[in-house]
């Protein structure tokens, strides 16, 4: 692997430290995570009873799945992809774990196929996008209705409740103030983290965003990277589907239905481009907390759903359109000066 | 040059990205505390009341999801009914039916301590976890129309019983008819649970108290509208002396309605069953259809939130054989697994059925 990579290292990619302190600074990043920090204060202000622990106990695991999810994504629209199928996986995943415990499996075993066929549905995305090449908007549409059409065929109208008490205490406790499950989020944030910044498969994963021909041509085997990052994002939404499943304590067929844009609003929130090869783990990480604070602000100031999510597609254009607009006005400022 | 040219363009890119956050921030702040007043004029001061703790009841009606016209109509009985106890009354929903989103509507009340929660479930089961906290706080749970676990909830309200549902229509058809001749049931599916169980109890009811009315046929729509429309056609075709059809589901009563409307048999063939107002409403007018049951979902409100009110007063704690006034509607008593029961079906005519809209 590192081998085949070589050639990207010939390019400049390490700056100066001023450079990257700048970067960091001003970087869209920075810029989410200031409009979380003015959003939360905001609320805190303005909203009585946000500004409390348990206020964040519920937001936290409310956007657990969305976090969870939104990890791989962030990878794959940053190497201009998209994944459309992952709400569809994380229901097939709590049928899944549903029906094998109601078979009498063990709940472990019953959660381990289920990420094995997280794994398989992302492979069979990856395969038909990469391989076979067809486009990922497409196939993604394609499994989306095919993942939760056999969820909903193996249960039909029906739910699996009755998950032990033990599972069901478990993705609900909280260490202090604080979900368990915020935790083990953490580690897999540290890992997509380092991937994406610190290693040469989040070079790779740039460079396929912003000139996939080129990385080509530089040796990355960007075919292979992808297939990866559709595997991630399959074994990360069944994850979500077993925690949905435990969570809520009921396996449904329709579990989820529409999170893949929550998802996918979130990560473009979080500053990565929807045309790839811009954004980063910490932003994403920030715009889905921005979105999570915010909706839950609404809600306690008891502003009605029509309303939180109109101001929630506002927010969506808004950032969509920020970056475009800070070009256009840097550009006009550029031009003044000389 | 070409360096001091590039530091410029990034200071200046810097301070139109400070600028746009700046608006940003500012939009949502708009946002925000435009929101903000506008709730507190419906629930008049909620933080206050919650604050201070004071007598005042706060009824919160959260139903399976918002814009429905059905919840529309409890939620405007249920309305009636606190400004009558002299609470304070508050709807909050999903815009998708789905049990995700009540929990945090759920978890939401939860922090602002109302007295009572009022919710038809969108799951039996999901919503369990998060009620065991609101009732922990303190706050009292009522469901109507969509019933949660019976451990999870103070007090179900039940909308109808299986044999009143069974007995109105057969009461209905019989009057209809002159209580003789041949008679024949549209149903949905062939192994709809509630449809077989009211089939069955309308078989014995005209058994027993029916004796010339004959059940010659039970046919099956599918709850699909242009199957029920076939089914009606062949249902007539097949049995020509056939004076009346019973429909117990709204989608085929409704595309039963439609196929009778155009054809000979109009007026001749009574059709009844269960429908709503707004899908039978012109069958009734033009005389196709002379009345049809269901309950009333604004009754179904009124009578939930003097449940609450009830659970919230002490008046009532969910034991069987309490009992409590609600208002224009008399008295209730709670029956077996805290449950109470609206009533008989509400059987809608050419002279009520402009009073409803769902």
């Amino acid at each position: 692997m590192s081998q085949t990579l070589t050639p990207a290292r010939t390019v400049p990619l390490t700056p100066s430290p001023a450079t990257r302190w700048r970067r960091t600074l001003l970087g869209r990043d920075s810029a989410v995570v200031g409009l979380l920090i003015v959003v939360v204060i905001a609320a805190s202000v303005l909203v009585p009873g946000f500004a409390s622990t348990t206020t964040w106990y519920y937001l936290l695991l409310d956007v657990f799945p969305i976090l969870l999810i939104a990890l791989p994504m962030t990878l794959v629209i940053i190497s201009a992809e998209i994944d459309l199928s992952v709400a569809s996986m994380l229901g097939l995943s709590s049928v899944i774990v549903g029906s094998l415990f109601e078979a009498g499996w063990p709940l472990p075993a019953a959660a381990a196929v289920a990420l094995v066929v997280g794994a398989v549905g992302g492979w069979f995305n990856g395969f038909l996008i990469t391989r076979v090449g067809l486009p990922s908007l497409a196939v993604t549409i394609g499994t989306l209705a095919l993942f939760r059409g056999i969820a909903v065929g193996i249960l039909g109208t029906r739910a699996v409740t009755g998950f032990p008490d033990w599972a069901q205490n478990l993705v609900t406790s909280r260490i202090g103030p604080i979900p368990s499950v915020i935790f083990l989020f953490l580690v897999l944030a540290a890992i997509f983290w380092i991937t994406l910044h610190a290693t040469a498969v989040g070079r790779v994963t740039y460079a396929a965003g912003l000139n996939a021909e080129a990385a080509q041509f530089a040796g990355a085997r960007v075919g292979r990277l992808k297939l990866g990052l559709f595997v991630a994002t399959g074994v990360m939404s069944a994850l979500a589907g077993v925690y949905w499943t435990l969570r809520y304590g009921t396996a449904r067929g329709d579990n989820a239905v529409g999170l893949e844009l929550s998802v996918v609003a979130a990560v473009l929130v979080g500053g990565v481009s929807i045309f790839g090869g811009r954004g980063g783990i910490v932003g994403v990480i920030a715009g889905v907390l921005v979105i999570g604070a915010l909706r839950s602000a609404l809600r306690l100031a008891d502003v009605s759903s029509d309303v939180i999510n109109v101001i929630t597609g506002f927010l969506l254009i808004a950032t969509v359109i920020a970056p475009g607009l800070w070009a256009r006005f840097g550009e006009r400022l550029r031009r003044r000066t000389t | 040059m070409m360096w001091i040219s590039r530091r410029k363009a990034g200071r200046a890119s810097a301070a139109a990205r400070v600028a746009v956050a700046a608006a940003t921030v500012a939009i949502l702040a708009a946002a925000c505390s435009s929101g903000a007043p506008g709730s507190e004029d419906s629930a008049d001061g909620d933080s206050s009341a919650a604050a201070g703790g004071g007598g005042d009841v706060s009824i919160t009606f959260l139903p399976k999801n918002l814009g429905n016209p059905y919840f529309d109509t409890s939620s405007k009985g249920g309305k009636a009914a606190v400004e009558e106890i002299g609470g304070e009354f508050k709807e909050v929903g999903p815009t998708e039916a789905t049990p995700d989103a009540q929990v945090s509507f759920i978890n939401t009340l939860t922090q602002q301590k109302v007295s009572a929660i009022v919710l038809s479930a969108n799951d039996p089961s999901a919503l369990c976890s998060s009620l065991d906290e609101a009732k922990a706080a303190g706050i009292k749970v009522v469901t109507f129309d969509s019933d949660v676990d019976a451990e999870c909830r103070d007090l179900f309200v039940n909308q109808a019983t299986a044999e009143g549902i069974a007995k109105a229509q057969v009461d209905l058809i019989s009057e209809q008819i002159g209580d003789a001749g041949e008679i024949a049931v549209l149903s949905a599916t062939a192994n709809a649970t509630n449809q077989n169980a009211w089939i069955d109890m309308m078989k014995t009811d005209l058994a027993a108290n029916h004796p010339n009315i004959t059940l010659v046929d039970v046919v099956y729509g599918d709850d699909d509208d242009q199957t029920s429309f076939d089914k009606t056609a062949a249902l007539l075709q097949s049995h020509p002396d056939l004076k009346g059809i019973v429909s117990p589901t709204t989608v085929g009563i409704a595309a039963a309605a439609r196929y009778l409307q155009t054809s000979d048999f109009k007026g001749k063939v009574k059709l009844t069953g269960l429908g709503t107002p707004n899908d039978m409403r012109d069958y009734v007018k033009d005389g196709t259809v002379d009345a049809f049951a269901l309950w009333n979902p604004e009754d179904l409100g009124y009578l939930s939130a003097f449940a609450a009110n009830a659970l919230v007063d002490g008046t009532i704690t969910g034991k069987e054989g309490d009992t409590f006034t609600a208002g224009k509607l008399g008295e209730y008593t709670v029956g077996p697994d805290a449950t109470v029961l609206l009533g008989e079906p509400y059987v809608f005519n050419a002279d009520n059925i402009d009073d409803f809209d769902f």
